[in-house]
């Protein structure tokens, strides 16, 4: 049986369909992202699957209870960290945690031994007397992380666990969660808008978008899944009319199309496109500002099935060739 | 300075300000409340209250002073006479707070006055609030006047004397000068004294406005209420801890106000256990009450400006119609009304109870029932109306 099951899923907010008839199913012990832009309605599903929010149709099981019919079930098979940071400021890392377990009836003999191997699972038990209010954003999304595992929890729904941190930060928290995977084999569902986030850490990943499944699979298959092992990206200046489609006619070139004034080129090798691209360039009197080339990625994936873009930020692996051409 | 920034800030803020029904209440409707609640709210006539009439006399000579009492009863009606055959036992139920004073005609009153044995009745008040005795001694005196020794009224014009002095054989005179001897059953009463009982509870007041209010609010806000609806909490669990955790703080600065408030006043024997214990029970109950009605006041508001925009206008609504600074007797009509579904009029009774008359149980066995029922009923609100859900 699978840890979550979604069937149908859907929830309006009046005329507005928020979620729109989602179904997948997770295995236990599976990280799987939800990979959309914001207002897709990764949180609003995230809500109904950890019983914040009532459906208005479908179904979904957790840990194997109804989020309809048995929510207490739910609640305490799972640990939520939402997107907001809801640990108390005013109280101490340690406070929230003995709070927490409180709350969900761990033994006072077992309490302080457990919060100080959470403590120290995400780097945070040398500031265990610390007030949380002191922290940084990444100290305190840890302190979530941890929080949220106070019960031992089945499953551990996280709702964009890295937006707003710093890259720091943000590679931090994706050590804990391959670690805390890896360690206990917990079954982890996030959601997420950053691509990378999703293609490091996850091993399935749904894309949603305007509240409905677009795409499902591991990020290689998803990858694999276009027609294209690379990516060319510029800024043409001086183009002629008809660039775009003399661009599309080039042997090389797979596909093209244009978002904010850049020109997205799919090919099956990036140095071969380069080099006609440019070739043609010159013979129609356009120049290249700026132009780089990168391996497919899930970005890629979602303009192939929504045709708009997710990019928030440029990754790392990204190669800017454009001071060859200056 | 570009004046077109200026004009953009004060646009904006302008905006913000259409767009907030309830910072529009708070600034031009509820200063109207105040004025009129504040306005009728002192210095009002005290009418209706409670006073018992012990006639040992029951002789002729008594019956002009029942008359003039009841005269008073009728117009303008000051007081409601309350018969007792007792004295010692108005004089329990005065000290229990359920009368405002004892009029005693002892039993050789119409002997007296036959005599003319300088003839007294006896005028027992309640003086922990003195706006109401000053009240009723007022009446009390204007009774004795006209209980007394002829006072010829000027001569109208053309009217012969004789007709004139046809008023010296009233039967609602008498024929010898009375006396009303006045007996304070309480040591003297300071006005900070009278208002401590209201201090304390605006002590709890400003703390479940905080605890019940602002924080629920804010926290709301921020989103930390997010991290308990994901857990096992109940509706009962989340109401209960929120409202008992606020509750307690209550009590706590409830507790401080009692007793620094009470050595400032000088409220005597602050220490006596049985006391104590009885005010700690009252503060109990007081800040469970005040808590769970701003819990119901808040329970569905998300704006964090709400609470605050409201927080005057609450303290004008309950603080004063509650006989805290000015006895509810003197109320018109409405205002009493109020003071009736008032919680802290309950509050301050009890409180003027225990810390000026030491009354014991018997004081405040009555607001301690009508403040438990009252929280009870607003905790089942709560939990009704708390959404567990997003």
């Amino acid at each position: 049986m699978d840890a979550i099951e979604v069937k149908g899923l859907t929830k309006r907010f009046g005329d507005f369909v928020a979620v729109d008839n989602i179904s997948f199913g997770v295995p236990q012990g599976e990280i799987f992202g939800l990979l959309g832009p914001n207002g897709a309605g990764k949180t609003t599903l995230i809500r109904m699957m950890t019983t914040l929010t009532p459906p208005s149709e479908g179904l979904a099981r957790v840990a194997g209870h109804d989020v309809r019919k048995d929510p207490d079930g739910v609640r305490t098979s799972i640990g939520v960290i939402p997107q907001a940071l809801t640990s108390d400021p005013e109280l101490t890392a340690e406070e929230n945690l003995q709070i927490h377990a409180k709350i969900y009836g761990v033994p006072a003999g077992e309490r302080g031994a457990l919060i100080r191997e959470l403590l120290e699972a995400v780097d945070l038990a040398q500031f265990s007397k610390a007030l949380v209010g002191t922290f940084s954003g990444g100290m305190r999304r840890r302190l979530e992380i941890a929080r949220g595992l106070v019960h031992s929890p089945k499953i551990l729904f996280l709702d964009e666990p890295t937006t707003g941190l710093d890259p720091v930060s943000r590679t931090n928290v994706w050590e804990m969660i391959e670690k805390l995977q890896r360690q206990s084999g917990l079954t982890i569902l996030l959601t997420t808008h950053y691509m990378d986030e999703a293609d490091k850490l996850c091993e399935r990943v749904a894309i949603v978008d305007h509240g409905k499944l677009v795409a499902l699979d591991t990020p290689t298959r998803l990858k694999d899944s276009i027609p294209a092992n690379e990516v060319v990206e510029a800024e043409f200046a001086g183009a002629p009319p008809g660039w775009r489609e003399a661009l599309a006619s080039l042997p090389q070139v797979l596909s093209v199309s244009e978002h904010e004034g850049v020109t997205h080129i799919t090919t099956q090798n990036g140095a071969e496109a380069l080099g006609a691209i440019m070739d043609l360039a010159h013979r129609r009197g356009a120049s290249a500002r700026r132009v780089t080339i990168h391996s497919t990625t899930l970005d890629d994936v979602f303009l192939h099935f929504t045709g708009r873009q997710l990019r928030d930020e440029l990754g790392s692996k990204r190669l800017d060739i454009s001071h060859l051409y200056k | 300075m570009k004046p077109y920034r200026i004009f953009a800030l004060i646009e904006r803020d302008m905006r913000k300000f259409f767009r907030n029904p309830a910072l529009m209440m708070a600034s031009m409707v509820f200063p109207l409340v105040q004025l009129v609640v504040l306005g009728y709210a002192f210095g009002g006539k005290i009418t209706k209250v409670r006073v018992a009439l012990v006639d040992k006399d029951t002789g002729a000579e008594a019956l002009p002073v029942r008359n003039g009492l009841n005269a008073i009863v009728q117009d303008p009606q000051t007081f409601r006479l309350s018969e007792y055959t007792d004295l010692p036992e108005a004089v329990t139920d005065l000290r229990a707070g359920f009368l405002k004073a004892v009029i005693y005609i002892p039993p050789d009153f119409s002997q007296r006055v036959l005599r003319n044995e300088n003839p007294r009745i006896a005028f027992i008040e309640d003086n922990t609030d003195t706006f109401t005795a000053s009240g009723i001694f007022e009446r009390m005196q204007q009774l004795q006047n006209s209980l007394n020794g002829p006072v010829l009224p000027p001569l109208e014009p053309g009217q012969s004397p004789a007709s004139n002095l046809a008023g010296l054989f009233s039967p609602n005179r008498l024929p010898a000068s009375i006396d009303i001897q006045t007996v304070e059953v309480y040591p003297y009463i300071d006005y900070i004294k009278y208002l401590l009982a209201g201090s304390i509870s605006l002590s709890i007041f400003v703390t479940a406005m905080i605890g019940g209010g602002i924080t629920f609010i804010d926290d709301k806000a921020r989103g930390l209420h997010e991290g308990y609806l994901s857990t096992p909490l109940s509706k009962v669990d989340l109401v209960l801890g929120l409202i008992g955790s606020g509750a307690i703080k209550g009590l706590m600065a409830g507790l401080v106000i009692t007793v620094i408030g009470g050595l400032i006043a000088g409220i005597p024997q602050l220490w006596e256990p049985l006391r104590l214990l009885y005010l700690v029970l009252v503060l109990a109950v007081t800040s469970l009450s005040m808590l769970s009605f701003m819990f119901l006041l808040m329970v569905r508001v998300s704006d964090p400006l709400v609470p605050r925009a409201i927080f005057g206008v609450l303290n004008t609504l309950l603080f004063f119609p509650s006989g805290a600074v000015y006895p509810t007797a003197g109320f018109p009509v409405w205002l009493r009304a109020m003071s009736f579904v008032d919680p802290f009029t309950y509050v301050v009774e009890a409180l003027k109870n225990l810390l000026l008359k030491d009354t014991g149980f018997a004081g405040i066995r009555l607001d301690l029932a009508i403040l438990t029922g009252f929280s009870a009923a607003l905790i089942a609100g709560c939990i009704l109306l708390f959404k567990r859900q997003i």
